[in-house]
């Protein structure tokens, strides 16, 4: 047990389908990439989840702070016209 | 029909449970490992591989019992045998060892089926060819998964490497059998149904080279072997691994999910 101590972390990301973006699905640990895609595709696509997979040694990802939460996001929170929400949304248009 | 059905019904019976029985027995084998496995991710990735085997023996047995036309299901076949009707190789049965005698028989007889399904594609049985199709896929991930592994504890420390060594000196002489062609191998190639072993063993070879260079191991030397179980002669072995696999059906016979 002790040796997967050892086995660096890395992200899962999985693309669905054909044209979706690759969608983070979870982690785990391997000795490198191969070993890496090789788990991920045991854990995660097991139940035909995707047809791609990314991974991405977990310490490559730089986090935002969330000691800095307030100032990061919520000067946003009185900015409503950001949001597309005042158009008129035809009845034609399904996926938007 | 195809060139299959001028071959006695029997001897085909016989030739779809070697091959079934093969995968049965290594899957059943490989389930052991659940809940055991060095990590998490191994676990599942052993259990994945054992599935990916009970099914291939499902879709084997299945198509066994309607050679034989007795009306013999798959579950009749895989859990009221008797020892000396299982055709399986040897090297199957062969206990799990370390996680390092595993992974070496996991290669050994990935390699193998890898080569026959492959070549078994184009059997001019459909039924099996298809089989082999789909089996093909599923094996060329389990060689791969193997493959990396041996790599890895081969070219690994000291300790892996020694291991990995002492179980390819093991469990290499088992692998004579799997390419030893007796009159039912024969007849089944010369039908066109399966491959020569010879071809297979041939691919098999250079598969292997190509493993044991990158993991720096050393190719065990040819020994005669004397084992038989691909006509139902086993080691020890294997009466374990029925007793436990039998067990529920004999106890509760016709017991269902």
């Amino acid at each position: 047990m002790d040796n997967t101590r050892h086995w660096p972390l890395y992200e899962v990301f999985v693309r669905a389908r054909g044209g979706l973006d690759h969608k983070h699905v979870g982690s785990l640990h391997a000795a490198d990439e191969r070993m890496a895609i090789e788990h991920a595709r045991d854990l995660y696509t097991r139940r035909q989840e995707g047809v791609s997979i990314w991974v991405v040694p977990s310490k490559a990802i730089t986090a935002s702070d969330p000691g800095e939460t307030e100032s990061l996001f919520e000067p946003a929170r009185d900015k409503i016209y950001r949001h597309p929400t005042f158009y008129e949304i035809p009845d034609e248009v399904k996926t938007l | 029909m195809t060139a299959a059905a001028r071959l006695e019904p029997q001897a085909l019976f016989h030739y779809v449970l070697r091959i079934g029985d093969l995968s049965l027995v290594l899957g059943q084998r490989l389930g052991e490992w659940v809940g055991h496995a060095p990590a998490l991710e191994e676990d599942l990735g052993l259990a994945n591989i054992a599935l990916d085997l009970i099914g291939q023996a499902r879709l084997l047995l299945s198509y066994a019992g309607e050679i034989e036309g007795r009306g013999r299901s798959e579950d009749d076949l895989a859990y009221l045998r008797e020892q000396d009707e299982y055709l399986n190789a040897v090297l199957a049965e062969q206990p799990n060892g370390d996680f390092g005698q595993t992974i070496v028989r996991q290669v050994l007889i990935d390699a193998f089926q890898l080569d026959l399904y492959e070549r078994m594609s184009a059997s001019t049985d459909e039924r099996l060819a298809a089989i082999a199709q789909k089996s093909a896929k599923e094996t060329r991930y389990h060689m791969r998964f193997s493959g990396s592994w041996l790599i890895r504890l081969g070219d690994g420390t000291e300790e892996s490497r020694s291991r990995a060594q002492s179980a390819l000196q093991r469990l290499w002489p088992y692998t004579a059998e799997l390419f030893a062609a007796d009159d039912l191998d024969q007849a089944m190639a010369d039908c066109g149904v399966a491959p020569r072993l010879a071809e297979v063993r041939a691919a098999w070879d250079a598969r292997l080279d190509e493993v044991l260079a990158q993991a720096t191991l050393e190719r065990p030397g040819e020994r005669p072997h004397s084992w038989h179980g691909k006509r139902g002669r086993h080691s020890e072995h294997l009466g374990y691994i029925l007793a436990e696999m039998q067990h529920l059906q004999r106890t509760y016979p016709g017991a269902r999910w």
